[in-house]
């Protein structure tokens, strides 16, 4: 059974950015709230390294 | 000719800032070509194509900044190299700096944000995904590249959640009037647009502001959503979204044609909807759709619109001017001045949806068309380098966006193949799309300008005149003045459109005579 959670076609957009930041520069322009994370790939991209993180995390 | 190049170690930078490195770098006086890419094991093979390698090379993370140069002199390269510093600076100033590295660090800073947009290398993205989904976030995942049982178990826990999860490979989505990705600034209005195609919702929702009416939202889904694997989970959780909110009147969904699993599981799907819903399934045989269907079929994306502002009761405005470009007195002129060779079509697009529904409406005009993105088995060019009698180009494609820019951002690649086809003497019409709104190019046709121009003069040299046919998909509210784009093209003598279906309508005529 799904979570009751507001639908987000009826909610105003609060946005968390990963990556390319023109994504965040033109929501930003039309006015939305917006976040830029600057993200680097984990543990320098070093999978094995990664998954024993996400095991520690 | 000497080549080289420079490992920074831990230095992440992403794939449209280093276009702007490279081409600063290419400037540098001497220099024939530049790569600049982080260390992934895709960007060593092209780095390999060029004959970058070696032991250092193979060692480099995917955090690893690779800058290599290839030059007419050791002083040129070494120059270049040099100046590497220099332009990093520059363009790391120019860049407004965020202190949030990571999304649980976000979530903390903005604990109201109900959406994630993540565009990261593919390798990366489900778990980020994961992440944001886990922390109660809807997802738009621009990232492409993410193994199909990832992209099932993310759209699984979206919809245990209760959260949407538009992609991996999302190119657009428009929610409220709000535009994510490669979206073009439209109206609010009745009309509900779904689809795994980002350039197919850009014309859909361009034509319909065009035309007067108004979107409601436009759901992008990835582009393997309706694939049997996927069954069609953000397509139907779209579905039942539109199909409950009260700003929507009209539904449609534009789509490539589904095998037979996922048909079966949207039509049950549709028997729910209420709402008016037209089903546009490019290139897709009519006669999969069972009779009594709950939708109506449209065959081009022009057709949906047209179906879809007739049932919101918008009464359509006239489209652009260009569409009366395609009478007959003009075919016949237009055709006299062609080379004694010249007979083919060749497209060169941007837009995956616009080469594919070209060769639709080709084929059903009874051409022989061929791509390297067939729409039919048997279709395909051997290289796709190469095009033979019709041919249409898909420069999205995976062969020329490896380790590059998409061609809606990067014009070069696109560039290149124009100069090569006016080359041929057989081409009679060459066929382009240009893609206006946010986050595509700043000045599309701009970009391509000198290259159609340098096209037209080539094949006047060798006799004959070269007709160059564009559709440009957008509205007069895009970040890009689509007037003066336009303008542009039509001083240079291109036969513009405002669709591609208009522009390949055109074609047929002009190659029938």
């Amino acid at each position: 059974m799904a979570e009751e959670r507001e639908d987000i076609l009826h909610q105003e957009l609060v946005v968390i950015n990963l990556g390319l930041p023109g994504f965040a520069e033109s929501l930003g322009a039309q006015e939305v709230e917006v976040i830029q994370v600057d993200w680097e790939p984990p543990a320098g991209g070093d999978q094995e390294m990664i998954d024993l993180l996400d095991q520690l995390l | 000719m000497v080549a080289g190049f420079k490992i920074r170690k831990r230095e992440y930078y992403d794939s449209v800032f280093l276009m702007g490195v490279n081409k600063r770098l290419a400037e540098y006086p001497g220099v024939t070509q530049t790569a600049v890419l982080m260390g992934t094991e895709a960007n060593k093979e092209l780095l390999a194509q060029i004959r970058i390698g070696g032991p250092e090379i193979d060692a480099a993370a995917p955090n690893d900044l690779i800058v290599a140069v290839i030059a007419d002199n050791e002083a040129a390269m070494d120059a270049a190299i040099a100046g590497l510093d220099a332009v990093l600076k520059a363009m790391t100033e120019s860049q407004p700096a965020s202190d949030v590295r990571t999304l649980r660090a976000a979530l903390e800073r903005v604990p109201g944000a109900n959406l994630a947009v993540l565009s990261i290398p593919g390798a990366y993205a489900a778990d980020e995904a994961r992440k944001a989904l886990e922390g109660g976030l809807n997802v738009f995942l621009f990232s492409s590249n993410v193994p199909l049982d990832q992209e099932l178990e993310l759209k699984r826990l979206g919809r245990s959640k209760g959260l949407l999860v538009m992609g991996p490979d999302c190119g657009t989505s428009i929610l409220h009037g709000v535009g994510i990705g490669f979206a073009n600034r439209v109206r609010l209005g009745s009309i509900g647009v779904i689809g795994p195609s980002g350039t197919g919702l850009q014309e859909f929702t361009s034509s319909v502001h065009n035309a007067g009416g108004g979107i409601s939202h436009a759901i992008g889904t990835g582009s393997k959503d309706l694939s049997d694997a996927i069954g069609g989970l953000t397509t139907l959780a779209a579905l039942e979204r539109l199909e409950a909110d009260p700003a929507t009147e009209v539904i449609a969904i534009v789509a490539k044609p589904l095998r037979e699993v996922t048909l079966r599981i949207l039509l049950e799907a549709a028997d729910r909807v209420t709402k008016p819903l037209i089903g546009c399934l490019l290139g897709a045989d009519e006669s999969m759709i069972p009779s009594g269907a709950p939708l109506e079929w449209a065959h081009t994306i022009d057709e949906a619109v047209e179906i879809a502002l007739r049932k919101a009761g918008v009464k359509p405005v006239l489209p652009d001017e260009g569409s009366k470009n395609g009478v007959p007195s003009q075919v016949k002129s237009i055709r006299e001045g062609w080379g004694p060779e010249a007979r083919f079509l060749r497209g060169v697009f941007a837009g995956g949806t616009f080469c594919y529904q070209a060769q639709q409406i080709l084929r059903q005009a009874g051409m022989v068309v061929f791509s390297n993105s067939p729409i039919k088995p048997g279709y395909g060019l051997d290289d796709p380098d190469c095009s033979v009698d019709h041919t249409v180009v898909d420069m999205g494609d995976e062969h020329y966006t490896l380790g590059r820019p998409h061609p809606m951002i990067d014009s070069r690649e696109r560039a290149r193949r124009v100069l090569a086809e006016a080359a041929d003497p057989t081409v009679a019409v060459l066929l382009l799309d240009f893609i206006l709104g946010y986050n595509a190019a700043s000045d599309p046709v701009g970009d391509m300008l000198e290259a159609l121009a340098d096209a037209q003069t080539l094949r006047e040299k060798s006799g004959g005149s070269l007709t160059i046919v564009a559709s440009v998909c957008g509205t007069d509210d895009d970040p890009q003045d689509r007037v003066l784009q336009v303008k542009m093209l039509r001083e240079l003598g291109v036969y513009v459109f405002d669709t591609n279906a208009r522009a390949v309508d055109f074609c047929v005529k002009l190659l029938k005579g």
